[in-house]
């Protein structure tokens, strides 16, 4: 109460406290001062909430002090609210209220479902956790890569989410990308010997660093072939580059690394015309290896445009119809192919259809006016 | 605190498993048998069942005489081919054991109640 000053957010936190108790008391016994206990945790849950709501920079300058908590606990509890046996839905709502300390209402809104939802969603995940006595630990080195992907997952979705909605009036709900963000620096830092949390990380900074230069002032989407890149933040760039390299030096490679390398190719091209397409390429490929997906070769099949040309880029998305027939980048992608082809009607057809099967309203403008245009 | 292992396969994979030569379904058991004996520790009580075409069910409906049925309650293709009981200490060792089954299919974990808590 004293640190928040709102009954409401302070109640809920409080009430969190005393669900954690009972989920772990149980099993690690009872602390030898289960008051001071229930008032730490609540304490650093109003610390999560006010950290949350001040902006990106006073995070990271939160991040960089000596944190007064056990470190350990706030992973412990990020794998545990990440832990396999839950829906990826229920661990993204469990990580957003426990480590981050979102509202119910405020998931709700993140993530455009009601609050019933989510409370319920809620309910369910921690009921399962107590029923089937899901622990509360770090997980062993044999299972931490395994492990350790759910949890990154999770930050992913979380940073897309906010990043570029799937829907609602909203294109892009920045502070839900760069509360993942944050989360995936807190996890790097406490898991100095892996690798894919400084890929993610990484991966997060070059998309938050061209953020500005993804809209016009009146809110219109700008593709990246248009964007004025003297508006991309260079030192960020720089920065998640560096962090590219800090987990290479590992050699362990992971495919949030070499995702964040192809972003990277784009950071630091001078202009779309001027990128490094053959490197892209390569990059894609190696990805593959690692996660063979529809969603990779689609965009393996843009830079395959630039080295390649039209017709070599259209034979590798027209292969991707039976995976990808729902999926709105396909058909616009095959739009624009098309339209370089010079099959108008077929480009309009799949503009069409691209702004059929999309939520999102700055992608929804942005295909009526190409189709206006065409 | 005690979990039960339930066994699980499709219709497929049973009739697969029926037809294959005794070479191959004995070096099966083998590994099978192998898996219980190493962590026979943390095993209790449990069985493979024989197929679904030899299941009876009997239905409860409201005040009426019990209906007795030919076949099993879980209809369609899934069937559960055996069952154990294993005592460890969380999920994440229950889920280990599971990981660890050689039989193939699927393997559903699930909690007991424990009555002495109540």
């Amino acid at each position: 109460m004293r640190i928040l000053g709102d009954f409401d957010v302070a109640e809920e936190i409080v009430q969190d406290a005393l669900v954690l108790a009972l989920e772990h008391w149980p099993v690690e016994g009872i602390p030898d001062k289960p008051g001071a206990w229930l008032m730490t945790v609540a304490k650093r849950r109003a610390l999560n909430q006010l950290s949350r709501d001040a902006n990106y920079r006073a995070k990271l300058a939160l991040l960089e002090q000596p944190v007064p908590r056990e470190p350990d606990d706030r992973l412990r509890l990020m794998f545990t609210c990440c832990h396999p046996a839950l829906s990826r839905a229920a661990q993204v709502a469990l990580t957003l209220r426990a480590v981050c300390g979102f509202t119910t209402a405020e998931i709700a809104h993140a993530f455009l479902t009601s609050e019933a939802t989510v409370a319920q969603r809620l309910v369910r995940a921690r009921r399962k956790i107590v029923a089937a006595n899901i622990p509360y630990r770090l997980p062993s080195d044999d299972e931490m890569a395994a492990r350790l992907g759910e949890v990154l997952a999770v930050l992913y979705l979380m940073f897309n989410e906010g990043y570029l909605a799937s829907g609602g009036a909203a294109p892009a709900r920045r502070d839900l990308a760069e509360d993942a963000a944050w989360l995936a620096a807190l996890v790097a830092r406490l898991l100095p010997g892996e690798p894919e949390p400084l890929g993610l990380l990484a991966l997060m900074r070059l998309h938050l660093a061209r953020a500005e230069a993804r809209f016009t002032p009146s809110g219109d989407l700008v593709l990246l072939p248009e964007q004025d890149r003297s508006r991309w933040d260079r030192a960020m760039i720089q920065e998640a580059t560096a962090l590219i390299e800090q987990a290479a030096a590992a050699r362990r490679l992971g495919p949030y690394q070499v995702e964040a390398a192809i972003v990277a190719c784009h950071a630091e091209a001078p202009s779309w015309e001027a990128t490094d397409w053959r490197q892209i390429v390569v990059l894609y490929d190696m990805l593959l290896t690692m996660t063979p997906s529809p969603v990779i070769r689609l965009n393996r099949a843009v830079a395959l445009w630039q080295l390649e040309g039209p017709e070599a880029a259209l034979a590798e998305v027209n292969a991707l119809a039976s995976d990808l027939g729902r999926y709105h980048l396909f058909h616009a992608t095959r739009a624009e192919l098309l339209l370089e082809l010079s099959h108008r009607e077929q480009a309009r057809a799949a503009a069409l259809r691209a702004l059929e099967l999309t939520q999102n309203r700055a992608e929804q403008a942005l295909l009526s006016r190409r189709l206006l245009e065409w | 605190m005690k979990y039960v292992l339930l066994f699980c396969g499709s219709q497929e994979l049973q009739r697969q498993w029926e037809q294959e030569s005794e070479d191959v379904r004995s070096a099966q058991y083998a590994r099978v048998y192998q898996w219980f004996e190493e962590n026979a520790a943390k095993l209790g009580d449990g069985n493979q069942l024989q197929g679904p075409h030899t299941a009876t069910t009997v239905r409860f409906e409201g005040g009426k005489e019990p209906i007795v049925r030919d076949g099993p309650f879980i209809e369609g293709n899934e069937v559960v081919g055996g069952y154990v009981e294993v005592n460890v200490a969380n999920l994440d060792e229950a889920l280990s054991l599971a990981k660890s089954w050689p039989g193939g299919g699927a393997v559903e974990i699930r909690p007991t109640v424990d009555n002495s808590q109540r």
